[in-house]
């Protein structure tokens, strides 16, 4: 039943495709007299081009046409970086008659090339809109500049024992805005919930200029169709996220965490729900990182590792953190999770560790967070984040790695590495290919191949990390051809001459 | 403090419990002292006495009969000795202070560590070894604590046992049969060599390559398991009340946040203003 599923859906997908590439409406690249329309309205530092009247070198634009694992490159000859949602509305307003194309740009910190042009769109940077607006210390909500630094906000509400609802390995780069526009997971997914939960409301300046003030503090409101949820994950094809209020937490007040060493991966998924029976409410991450994840970031610097001894015959790792409201209670909690773990006849774990200050806190989660940056140092790193049920986890990555063995694909020269890790709490896995160089025959051993594998699970082809650039062709694995033709729709009442983040998302 | 008769080494490892480094230190509205109602964890320097101290026994093997780790705190510095014997120590001695006992100085301290070795001796003398009690050969402890840096307590107790003594160290070798210490110091400019005959109190300083070990699942729970003996000062017949007094604790002026000039002029003017002269 399910292949005849597929079939149908590829074949929709194919006459859409078709459909949709005949109409796709042509757009003009900017000009120098854009330049000047601009210039009316942004300082002189705003405006950064490789046009008259002051152009710039093009190796000035390069950090901002590139993504940040090299991969994408766009070509686009300028880059505005307002400081207003004035001066934002009034740049879509030109564009959208000129029919110029609009990438918007946060931390440029993705992995499916959503923020980067895909030929010489004009790129619209958040990164001068980073100020916080409100902060109310009662009810939690935050409101801030898209362009706010994920971190910076975190910095912002400490003192006020408040913590962000999310937690990526990249905070110290990416901006909120760019978050909701990605519906970014991240590391505390498991126990603050999504985007779609904690985001209170949006200011979006559509592509026609229209500011839409949705910037609600209120925790429900019931009143009509809730619009804000379109545009988190939307990847900046329906408009420009440039404000946000956020629902943040109250910060715990004792936090643990500590590394398993497991003997088989069978074993994750026993100890994730005896981890969750013992710790209930305390559990606030449940990662895995394999051998081979394990051992690329301690290479390459990530953190202190486990001793030899500790390590040995672990066929992968799990951190487990919990955050609790007090010391004593959650120790108890997790002594008596340790002792289980460690008196039981068949012990789920090798060993493990527990950190004893903060200090070996971060060090054990840079373990894990740093597994994407020593990915980075190895090489270049093929990724898919995927959604699949918990058991196939080792499946999966081992398929992938026999693929690429049976194309010839593994060795030093082309595939170094295939890993796996990622949030195990919430389904989703990071599978990473690491290449000595992006080759054409690396890509299509993995492409449609990991695709059709998840599909095969039911999972999905993007658990967190968008659609972007990357994916587009392949969202028909994961969406039925009704629900990807109700999107353009969507997409055509919003930005009917296609003027937004195009070749994004939606193809 | 006599040398163990056997060819045997008993180590001391005395550790504190300090306000986390990591922690933002802030003044308490009283102004009698800071605010201590944050994360604590053990001094970083102790921590390396601690690895030093295990790191021996792995190479030396059985030739390290004991190490005890010994703290003088409130009740909840119980905790940094656990974490001290999930790393590897094999007991532990609390000489508790109430909660509200002001900190201890560094003589005071060295005095209750010199009480600890001379009541540990007692009682082997009395006993025989193996009840906990026993001679000391070495002292390994961290070269000051990162709260209050006074750096004083290893030298201080090296006077007061009369034993041999080498500060900062970077490495440390023990030839138990010869019954000599080999340490690296850091001194200014660069490194010294000592040979240090046995008894002797080693400080620990920061330049080791290793990070201290993580405290592994199962030694967690060993450690659980290991003596923790409690003792106070009285009972060791020392008085640990603080010599100075300390009258009031402020935080440090502010920093006036600077600003910008237009100038080269209007820079020589500013700096005229504030007192600022070349120096020809």
């Amino acid at each position: 039943m399910f292949s005849s599923r597929a079939a149908a859906r590829q074949l929709v997908r194919h006459i859409k495709r078709w459909q949709h590439s005949s109409n796709q409406p042509t757009l003009n690249s900017v000009t120098s007299d854009d330049i000047a329309h601009f210039a009316q309205f942004l300082p002189q530092n705003s405006i950064l081009s490789t046009l008259s009247p002051i152009p710039v070198a093009p190796s000035e634009l390069e950090q901002y046409n590139t993504d940040w694992m090299g991969k994408y490159r766009g070509s686009s000859t300028t880059v505005l970086r307002p400081h207003t949602t004035d001066q934002i509305s009034k740049i879509m307003k030109w564009c959208n008659q000129r029919r110029i194309g609009v990438v918007p740009q946060g931390g440029n910190t993705g992995l499916v090339g959503g923020s980067v042009p895909t030929s010489n769109e004009l790129i619209l940077s958040l990164n001068n809109m980073s100020k916080v607006r409100s902060f109310d210390p009662v009810s939690g909500a935050l409101v801030a500049d898209a362009g706010c630094i994920l971190e910076a906000l975190t910095e912002y509400i400490t003192p006020h024992n408040h913590i962000m609802p999310l937690d990526l390995g990249a905070k110290g780069s990416c901006q909120i805005g760019g978050n909701i526009s990605t519906n970014a997971g991240g590391l505390r997914l498991l126990r603050y919930g999504s985007l779609h939960g904690s985001v209170l409301g949006l200011e979006v300046v559509l592509p026609d200029g229209t500011i839409l003030d949705n910037l609600s503090t209120l925790r429900k409101d019931n009143t009509g169709y809730d619009l804000k949820q379109l545009f988190i994950g939307a990847e900046g094809t329906l408009g420009v996220v440039t404000g946000v209020s956020i629902l943040t937490p109250a910060a715990p007040r004792a936090v643990n965490n500590m590394i398993l060493a497991l003997p088989t991966f069978e074993n994750v998924l026993p100890l994730f729900k005896l981890a969750r029976r013992h710790l209930s409410e305390i559990l606030s991450a449940f990662e895995l990182i394999d051998r081979t994840a394990y051992e690329l970031a301690v290479k390459h610097g990530q953190g202190k590792g486990l001793s030899d001894e500790e390590i040995e015959g672990a066929q992968c790792f799990v951190l487990l953190e919990t955050s609790g409201g007090k010391k004593e209670h959650d120790e108890e909690k997790l002594n008596i999770l340790l002792e289980t773990l460690l008196e039981s006849d068949s012990p789920l774990i090798n060993t493990g560790v527990l950190s004893q200050s903060p200090a070996q806190f971060s060090s054990l989660w840079k373990l894990r967070e740093g597994v994407t940056e020593a990915v980075s140092k190895e090489g270049k790193a093929y990724k898919y984040d995927i959604s699949i049920p918990l058991a196939s986890f080792k499946e999966v990555v081992d398929a992938t790695r026999e693929q690429l063995r049976r194309k010839g694909l593994l060795h030093e020269n082309a595939v170094k590495h295939v890993l796996g890790y990622g949030h195990v709490g919430d389904g989703n896995l990071h599978l990473n290919i690491v290449a000595a160089a992006y080759t054409p025959e690396i890509e299509a051993a993995l492409e449609p191949f990991v695709y059709e594998l998840v599909a095969s699970y039911k999972g999905s082809i993007s658990a967190e990390h968008g659609i972007g650039a990357m994916k587009t062709h392949a969202m028909h694995y994961s969406k039925s051809g009704v629900a990807i033709d109700l999107m353009k729709r969507i997409k055509h009442v919003f930005d009917p001459h296609g003027i937004m983040n195009p070749g994004k998302v939606l193809e | 403090m006599q040398p163990t008769a056997a060819r045997f080494l008993n180590i001391l490892v005395p550790i504190k419990r300090c306000v986390d480094y990591a922690v933002k230190i802030r003044v308490n509205p009283q102004q009698t002292g800071i605010d201590t109602n944050v994360k604590h964890s053990m001094n970083p320097f102790d921590e390396i006495a601690v690895e030093e101290a295990v790191r021996l026994r792995e190479r030396l093997k059985d030739k390290v009969k004991s190490i005890t780790v010994v703290t003088l705190g409130p009740a909840k510095a119980a905790e940094t000795l656990r974490t001290a014997l999930a790393m590897g120590a094999d007991s532990g001695i609390h000489i508790e202070l109430p909660e509200s006992a002001p900190p201890p100085e560094p003589l005071g301290v060295a005095r209750v560590l010199r009480a600890v070795i001379e009541r540990r001796k007692k009682m082997a003398t009395e006993e025989g070894s193996g009840t906990g009690g026993g001679t000391t050969d070495l002292v390994i402890m961290g070269k000051q604590a990162i709260d209050d840096d006074l750096g004083q307590t290893g030298q201080m107790l090296a006077a007061l046992l009369g034993a041999s003594q080498a500060t900062c160290a970077s490495k440390l070798d023990v030839d138990v049969d010869k019954r000599v210490a080999h340490v690296r110091t850091e001194i200014d400019g660069g490194a010294e060599e000592l040979v240090c005959t046995l008894p002797a109190v080693i400080t620990t300083d920061l330049r080791y390559v290793e990070q201290p070990r993580y405290a592994s699942l199962p030694n967690i729970m060993k450690a659980k398991k290991k003596p923790i003996e409690k003792l106070t000062p009285t009972d060791l017949g020392v008085d640990v009340t603080p010599m100075l007094e300390t009258i009031k604790v402020t935080e440090p002026p502010k920093r006036v946040g600077g600003s910008k000039v237009g100038n080269v002029d209007e820079l020589v003017k500013k700096l005229k203003e504030s007192g600022v002269v070349a120096v020809a």
